[in-house]
């Protein structure tokens, strides 16, 4: 049940949206979310669709990963768009109790849905694309001029990439303790709630020993590698940047461009 | 009417990751089948699919084709029939200590049997009975499993299993990361269930030495598939085939074949220490006469 957990996951691949570098991939995803958030109008929704659909096509990432993406968030996603949904104005379709829902509020419930599909898939996207490793470098070094105001921008960064080094060593860990005590009759699909909550408890308990060891085994690790925080650290590959993420960068302000345009002309 | 085997694997396949760039498949057209009463040893190099088998037999993987049946029936028929393999074969895992959790060694063995829906007097009498398999004193009872040393931890955890009294008792490596004395234990530990409840016994090794002395029968895996199946003198008698799949065979099958390279003429089927010092003396005393 747990390798439905597609967070953070990596596909391996070699095309060119694999090949940016991160710092690129970070800052076209952010140009694609600010114009998702400026587009206003149908057309708008239109212009990061094929945006997405362009750089996962280049990307190979096949569209079903990317909905499976989708599937912890189904229910924020509907609840979003009915609770827009009892908010338009103008003339009421339907009435209730204290609802009326609306044409208006219909379409912009559906338009913002339409927002946090797009955002998340787009998201997915660079995660999919980029490996943990690079991304956590890549943040620090977008992140690097806070440095100047004694952030621990090292250490966050640092923080990250174990963070997301053991996100799938805890899941296969997990799996295996939940297998463990299915294997002695453990029930931790069947039962009523406080029964289920109770069974979580030989998962638990286990899964924290060992998360402690871990992390107790990696420091000493770290340290045996005379590893004393980011002060004079250098790198043994740093990333350049090439002209193709010139180029991407360029598309990125561009999308932004065309979406503060359709807004203004209100297409 | 005969009994049917206790284990029987029909077809059995397994495919992991379905429908992602990390598909795998782990497990081909796998047919087996065990009588009761024997005491398998289950071999194959890393990721040869033997850990993907074993989990099988107690319904932790689904088959992706073909079906497991315990005494007969098939586990994945029902839900009823899928808790009823998982206390009838009793699975312990690589590493069992990591799966202790309560807060004393006899909650924790206890775990399986109160799960099994047994009276507070019944899980008493399998408590005692499993600690006393594995050699764990009544004085450890009270203690948290956190501060026993791991080899006491490994034991608690195997009569966890063990109290639930299971037809078909599988231990994935359990004599890994052990030290001599602690193997030779825990593997007479797991005798000494076989010969009281008259359990069938299947053993995940790496350790040839170790499964040549206890198994009466040997399957190997290789790349997801049955490669080998029959005793252990079948099975060490293809030494050249075995390597070939970068696994070993026992040291005196070793030294049998290295002198008989030399042109000595022992014997075929060495896998024993003892038959090997049987058929260097009986070559001694023939070279004596002659």
């Amino acid at each position: 049940m747990l390798k439905d957990i597609t967070l953070g996951q990596y596909f391996p691949g070699d095309t060119i949206v694999h090949r940016l570098d991160a710092r690129t991939k970070i800052i076209c995803l952010i140009a694609y979310i600010a114009a998702l958030f400026t587009a206003k109008t149908w057309l708008g929704y239109a212009l990061a669709l094929a945006a997405l659909v362009t750089v996962s096509a280049l990307s190979r990432i096949k569209p079903a990963a990317l909905l499976r993406g989708l599937k912890p968030l189904w229910f924020i996603v509907i609840f979003t768009g009915a609770v827009n949904a009892l908010y338009g104005t103008g003339e009421p379709l339907a009435e209730f109790w204290i609802f009326k829902i609306t044409e208006s509020g219909i379409l912009q419930g559906i338009r913002m849905m339409l927002r946090i599909m797009l955002l998340v898939c787009g998201t997915f996207l660079l995660t999919y694309t980029t490996s943990p490793l690079n991304l956590t470098d890549a943040i620090e070094s977008l992140l690097s001029p806070l440095k100047r105001l004694h952030a621990p921008v090292h250490e966050v960064a640092m923080m990250m990439s174990i963070a997301l080094r053991f996100i799938p060593t805890l899941i296969e860990e997990t799996d295996r303790i939940i297998s463990a005590q299915k294997a002695r009759g453990a029930a931790f699909d069947t039962g009523k709630l406080t029964e289920r909550a109770r069974a979580l408890l030989p998962l638990l308990v286990p899964l924290f020993v060992s998360a402690f060891r871990r992390a107790d085994e990696l420091a000493t690790a770290m340290e045996c590698r005379c590893y004393h925080g980011g002060e004079g650290r250098t790198r043994m590959k740093t990333p350049r940047l090439a002209p193709r993420d010139g180029w991407a960068m360029a598309l990125g302000a561009l999308l932004v461009l065309a979406a503060a345009a359709l807004r203004r002309a209100g297409i | 009417m005969p009994t049917p085997p206790i284990i029987q694997v029909e077809g059995l396949s397994h495919v992991y990751s379905r429908g992602t760039p990390f598909e795998k498949t782990a497990l081909e057209n796998v047919s087996l089948s065990v009588e009761a009463g024997a005491l398998v040893g289950v071999i194959g190099h890393t990721g040869s699919g033997k850990s993907t088998f074993v989990q099988h037999l107690d319904g932790l993987l689904i088959p992706t084709a073909g079906r497991v049946l315990i005494g007969g029936e098939d586990i994945a028929a029902s839900k009823d029939a899928l808790r009823r393999a998982r206390f009838r074969v009793g699975l312990v895992f690589q590493y069992p200590e990591y799966q202790l959790f309560e807060e004393t060694v006899y909650k924790d063995i206890s775990f399986g049997p109160r799960n099994m829906g047994l009276s507070e007097d019944d899980i008493d009498a399998r408590v005692r009975e499993a600690a006393g398999f594995v050699g764990v004193g009544e004085e450890l009872f009270s203690q948290s499993p956190i501060d026993l040393s791991g080899g006491q931890k490994r034991r608690v955890a195997i009569a966890g299993v063990m109290a639930m009294r299971p037809e078909v008792l599988v231990l994935d490596e359990p004599t890994a990361g052990l030290d001599p004395r602690g193997r030779e234990q825990l593997l007479a530990n797991v005798l000494d269930y076989r010969a009281a409840t008259g359990a069938t016994v299947l053993l995940v090794t790496h350790s040839m030495d170790e499964i040549a002395r206890i198994a009466t029968r040997l399957v190997v895996f290789s790349e997801g598939r049955l490669a080998m199946d029959g005793t252990p003198e079948q099975v060490f008698s293809r030494a050249a085939e075995l390597r070939g799949m970068g696994l070993a065979v026992p040291k005196a099958t070793e030294i049998a074949l290295e002198l008989k390279s030399l042109g000595i003429a022992v014997p075929d089927g060495i896998y024993t220490i003892d038959r090997l010092r049987e058929a260097l003396l009986r070559l001694e005393r023939g070279s004596g006469d002659a």
